[in-house]
């Protein structure tokens, strides 16, 4: 097994509310391997983003990372002072953002932005940061980049102002790409541009990505792995194959079984899951997910289950492991 | 997908590579599509050309007081806006009282800008105790009426111009700050300016280079119209006689003057009360020109 560039370990993150302390992101612990793209899945407030965001310590008050390590390349990120920081972000971990009509600074030219980035991390003169971001603007497929890079932000369309966003995160070839539902904000035919373009720009610097999304079609299309969140904690851990063939946790089969299929018919009805997302800050005892888990069984009100591994990585979180000793039945549709 | 034709092919640049024009040339553009802002411009210029060629453009000297020429109405012999009550000529007076009173508008707004930035923007960026501290001491300020505070702190200090410019300025710091702020905590919560964090930005620059930028326009505008209230303000304090001394005359000084002959020679007073009307509403036709022109969405193709 490759040694992984990114390593999370027991990473908490919570956020001081007038309610109480918010657990956004609870005991968390996955890694990444260089040229594999690790999904995060999971519904609104499962703590997708501020993982991600965790990563990058953009996490600001009243958020706190309040334990565990963010290995990168075996040095942990939480340890770093905030300028060795800055030296990290947007060079060795590159992000792309959810929202490309805001994410970019409408007061500068897009080609300055993109150039940014590299006057800020490497030792180049603006001439040559000008010739590397017009390589860039052509790489990401932006046509005629030299009359482009002079345009303002709102002079762009929705998916060029994604692509500008793209070049910007791979301008200092980092090693780590993290892209927080980069395609949300577009329309389904950009979107599936985008996606392509980050698999082609990932594939080109063998970089880990992490990408996070509610979408399982984009998870099909561009996940190596799959983490699936729940309230804050990973629920589910398995291989992109594994996760759509055998999911074990009743989460994870809900949020497959509410798909719709190209062999449904009309008369199918699709199975949403029961019920909300729990109040972070008033989690039930036990399980998490227990009150919507149509499987759920007297442990699970009582503790948090354990996660289990198996010898293929496959991990889940669910006391009907335990109860059982063996993946619980599945589902059948 | 990228599709083929999308792709930019090599060597076909020349024609679609002129450059956009920079910003400050588009917003020019657009400020100059607006009548009424830069009609207010090229009037405000001329007022501005005349005060500071003042000695050159004027007929008479501001102080030479011609007995038998006391308050001469409008188009007498040699005075073309007549005289005031000591006799001297009225339009070289308010060419004269133009370069007091524009000094007053535009020098205190223009420093408490510049002060409001400092404190607006720190208020805004970092929050927390830093805000609180600013806002909190400014509200003390904010507290009193904005006239009230200036004629206090105008009567602490020897009356005279330096002294109307410090009473203005203290008095604006708060209401311009407060927009500073306010715009500072608008932009911050822009994901540009996470994504320029997530770029790699230092504190500096993301303040610089990316809140600046994008938050000064409402303040240049606000502060725009600001210069017009305070030529008013700076007048009324002439008025009062804590500002510009005699024979020195703005124009709050010279409405002043006026009253007391308001009945035999309206002129004397009418005169620079329309200047002070019209030097203020330019300086609002400007901000409001000003708003549209600073305004991202405006710079078009």
């Amino acid at each position: 097994m490759p040694e992984p560039i990114l390593q999370v370990e027991d990473l908490r993150t919570q956020f001081i509310s007038r309610r109480g302390v918010i657990k956004a992101v609870d005991g968390l612990s996955f890694s990444v391997e260089a040229g594999k793209t690790l999904c995060i899945v999971g519904e609104s407030g499962s703590g997708k983003t501020v993982s991600s965001l965790s990563i990058m310590r953009l996490i600001d008050p009243p958020g706190r990372i309040v334990g565990g390590r963010i290995l990168y390349r075996g040095s942990d990120l939480l340890a770093l002072d905030a300028e060795a920081m800055e030296k990290i972000r947007g060079d060795r971990i590159g992000m792309v953002f959810q929202d490309p009509m805001t994410s970019l600074n409408p007061a500068f030219r897009v080609g300055d932005q993109i150039a940014e980035g590299m006057l800020i991390h490497q030792d180049i003169t603006p001439a040559e940061s000008r010739i590397r971001t017009l390589d860039l603007l052509s790489r990401v497929g932006i046509p005629n980049p030299e009359a482009r890079f002079d345009d303002y932000p709102h002079q762009f369309s929705g998916g060029m102002r994604q692509r500008a966003l793209i070049a910007s995160a791979i301008a200092c070839r980092p090693e780590i790409l993290i892209a927080d539902e980069p395609t949300t904000a577009l329309d389904v035919t950009i979107q599936a541009q985008i996606l392509k373009l980050l698999k082609e720009v990932q594939y080109d610097l063998n970089s880990a990505m992490i990408l996070v999304t509610h979408d399982l079609g984009v998870v099909a299309a561009m996940a190596d792995y799959v983490m699936v969140m729940y309230a804050g904690r990973m629920v589910e851990y398995a291989d992109v194959e594994t996760i759509f063939a055998r999911p074990r946790h009743p989460y994870t089969r809900g949020l497959l079984r509410s798909l719709i299929r190209l062999e449904d018919t009309r008369e199918d009805e699709l199975a949403p899951i029961p019920g909300a997302p729990p109040d972070l800050s008033r989690l039930p005892h036990g399980c998490s997910f227990a009150p919507r888990c149509p499987s759920a069984i007297g442990a699970c009100t009582e503790s948090y289950p354990k996660l289990h591994g198996n010898v293929d990585g496959h991990r889940v979180a669910c006391h009907l492991e335990a109860e059982m000793g063996a993946p619980v039945a599945r589902a059948g549709r | 997908m990228v599709s083929e034709q999308e792709k930019p092919v090599a060597g076909m640049g020349p024609v679609q590579d002129r450059p956009t024009p920079g910003r400050a040339r588009l917003a020019w553009k657009a400020f100059a599509q607006d009548r009424a802002a830069l009609v207010s411009l090229i009037f405000l210029l001329i007022v501005a050309g005349l005060a500071v060629f003042a000695p050159v453009v004027s007929p008479h000297d501001p102080y030479e007081a011609v007995n038998s020429m006391r308050n001469a109405p409008p188009g007498s012999d040699g005075f073309l806006l007549g005289t005031d009550s000591n006799g001297r000529d009225m339009l070289t007076r308010l060419i004269y009282g133009g370069r007091i009173s524009l000094v007053v508008g535009f020098a205190p707004t223009f420093l408490a800008m510049a002060i409001s930035l400092v404190l607006g923007l720190s208020a805004g960026y970092f929050g927390g105790w830093v805000d609180q501290a600013i806002m909190r001491t400014l509200d003390v300020l904010f507290a009193f009426p904005l006239v009230l505070l200036a004629i206090a702190i105008a009567g602490v200090l020897n009356p005279g111009v330096s002294t109307e410019i410090i009473a203005i300025m203290v008095v604006l710091v708060p209401y311009i700050s407060r927009i500073v702020r306010t715009s500072t905590i608008s932009v911050t919560a822009q994901p540009y300016i996470e994504a320029a964090r997530a770029g790699g930005a230092g504190q500096w620059a993301i303040l610089t280079r990316y809140v600046l930028p994008n938050m000064i326009s409402p303040v240049i505008v606000y502060s725009t119209t600001l210069v017009g209230l305070m030529i008013v303000v700076g007048s009324g304090l002439s008025f009062l006689g804590l500002g510009v001394q005699q024979p020195a005359a703005d124009w709050g000084a010279m409405v002043s003057e006026g009253r007391v002959v308001l009945r035999k020679a309206p002129h004397v007073t009418v005169f620079p009360g329309l200047l002070i009307v019209a030097v203020s509403l330019a300086f609002n036709y400007i901000g409001d020109g000003l708003r549209d022109a600073l305004d991202p969405k405006s710079i078009r193709r």
